[in-house]
């Protein structure tokens, strides 16, 4: 027999509410600032920390179309020509949308006309891949990349929703038919996939490049043209290059007071 | 029983009709196409395994190279040959099967599978 009568399950239930409503305070009593501490470091990055640093100063929009035009190929990017469906791993924005609320009336002549180079910031704390429910986005711990795995990605879209930063983008329709006048030559590199309908893509840092020990295509193509416009390489190591540059000017990064930690600098 | 004779009938006739498809098609079955080899898949005359490990395992290696190289960046497989490839369907099997219609489809269309694999990646182009 299950014998409660009710005074004893009133009990019962006061105790448990109590215990329940308590929980976080005794929490917060015992180990002050662990909970949050450990909220917040999820995910961390074991190892290397791959970064970039764009140097403004020496970026032109013909230098920055450079960069585009080395990734989109090399990744089979293609210019789907309706702006609503585009897609882009990187980008040309002007000052005012890539860093809102840093804007005013005043600000020097160079940089309001300016147009900057835009692409994943493979942040420290990524929201997209806490949205992600098939783990099909995910930050990779042993150098920090956020990845996209496009077998798993089933198109729904929260990552979108989650980033920040505008960088994902939906295939609405089969990217081998967009449209072949703006793509003349698509599928543009025969030893990278395409992507298919109904799933989102973004830069992924090169991480096939990487793999091959070779600079991502962007700064490679920049490097080509003029020197260190855009340098690559680990913010874990002091004496790396892009710790070099940090050390030595001052820089910006996108939205930093979301809390996502960008990875990709700006020196203006 | 009413109307036996009908009933008989009938169903005699319904179970032929049913059983048609199976005698007509007796002793007719499909051929099992065979996959015609490339000149250099020839050339190499090994894959990356034994080829009676490919035949029946191809399909498992291609699974699980898809989550080391993607998920792991474990991107080197060794063959039980001794032997270090790229995980790259693309890349390794395609450098020597890019007779993909002759090689991979023939048999894909028999059995009835359909890899999604070449929705996003490529093909390489065969000359026909």
């Amino acid at each position: 027999m299950m014998g409660m009568d009710r005074r004893k399950f009133l009990k019962l239930a006061g105790l448990s509410t109590l215990f329940g409503l308590g929980g976080k305070a005794a929490f917060d009593l015992l180990a002050p600032g662990e909970l949050e501490a450990a909220l917040e470091n999820v995910p961390l990055t074991e190892g290397k920390k791959w970064g970039m640093v764009v140097d403004m100063s020496k970026m032109d929009e013909k230098l920055m179309n450079k960069c585009i035009k080395a990734c989109h190929h090399i990744h089979n990017v293609p210019d789907i020509g309706n702006p609503k469906e585009e897609i882009k791993w990187i980008w040309k924005e002007d000052y005012d949308h890539s860093f809102p609320g840093q804007q005013h009336e005043y600000i020097a002549e160079g940089i309001k006309e300016h147009n900057f180079l835009l692409l994943c910031n493979h942040c420290t704390n990524p929201p997209c891949c806490r949205a992600c429910p098939t783990k099909a986005t995910w930050k990779r711990e042993s150098d920090g990349v956020v990845m996209m795995d496009q077998h798993r990605c089933i198109g729904c879209r929260f990552c979108m929703a989650a980033c920040p930063y505008g960088v994902r983008n939906f295939n609405w329709g089969d990217p081998r038919k967009a449209p072949k006048a703006l793509n003349p030559n698509f599928p543009t590199n025969p030893e990278y996939p395409t992507r298919t309908k109904g799933v989102v893509e973004k830069c992924n840092f090169c991480s096939e490049r990487l793999a091959k020990g070779t600079l991502p295509a962007c700064v490679e193509a920049a490097g080509k043209e003029t020197k260190n416009a855009m340098a690559f390489g680990d913010l874990a190591d002091r004496n790396s290059e892009v710790r070099e540059l940090l050390r030595a000017h001052y820089t910006i990064r996108r939205k930093p007071e979301l809390g996502t930690g960008p990875n990709v600098y700006y020196i203006v | 029983m009413y109307d036996r004779g009908k009933i008989l009938t009938l169903l005699i006739v319904g179970i032929g009709l049913l059983l048609f498809p199976v005698f007509y098609t007796a002793g007719k079955a499909a051929k099992a196409p065979v996959p015609e080899l490339s000149a250099k898949a020839k050339e190499a005359k090994e894959c990356i395994e034994p080829a009676s490990l490919m035949r029946t395992q191809h399909m498992k290696i291609l699974d699980a190279w898809r989550s080391e190289a993607v998920r792991e960046n474990d991107r080197l497989y060794r063959s039980s040959t001794g032997k270090t490839y790229d995980k790259s369907l693309q890349n390794t099997c395609m450098s020597c099967h890019s007779n993909k219609s002759q090689f991979c489809d023939q048999c894909h269309n028999y059995v009835g599978a359909n890899p999604f694999c070449w929705d996003c990646h490529l093909a390489p182009k065969e000359n026909q």
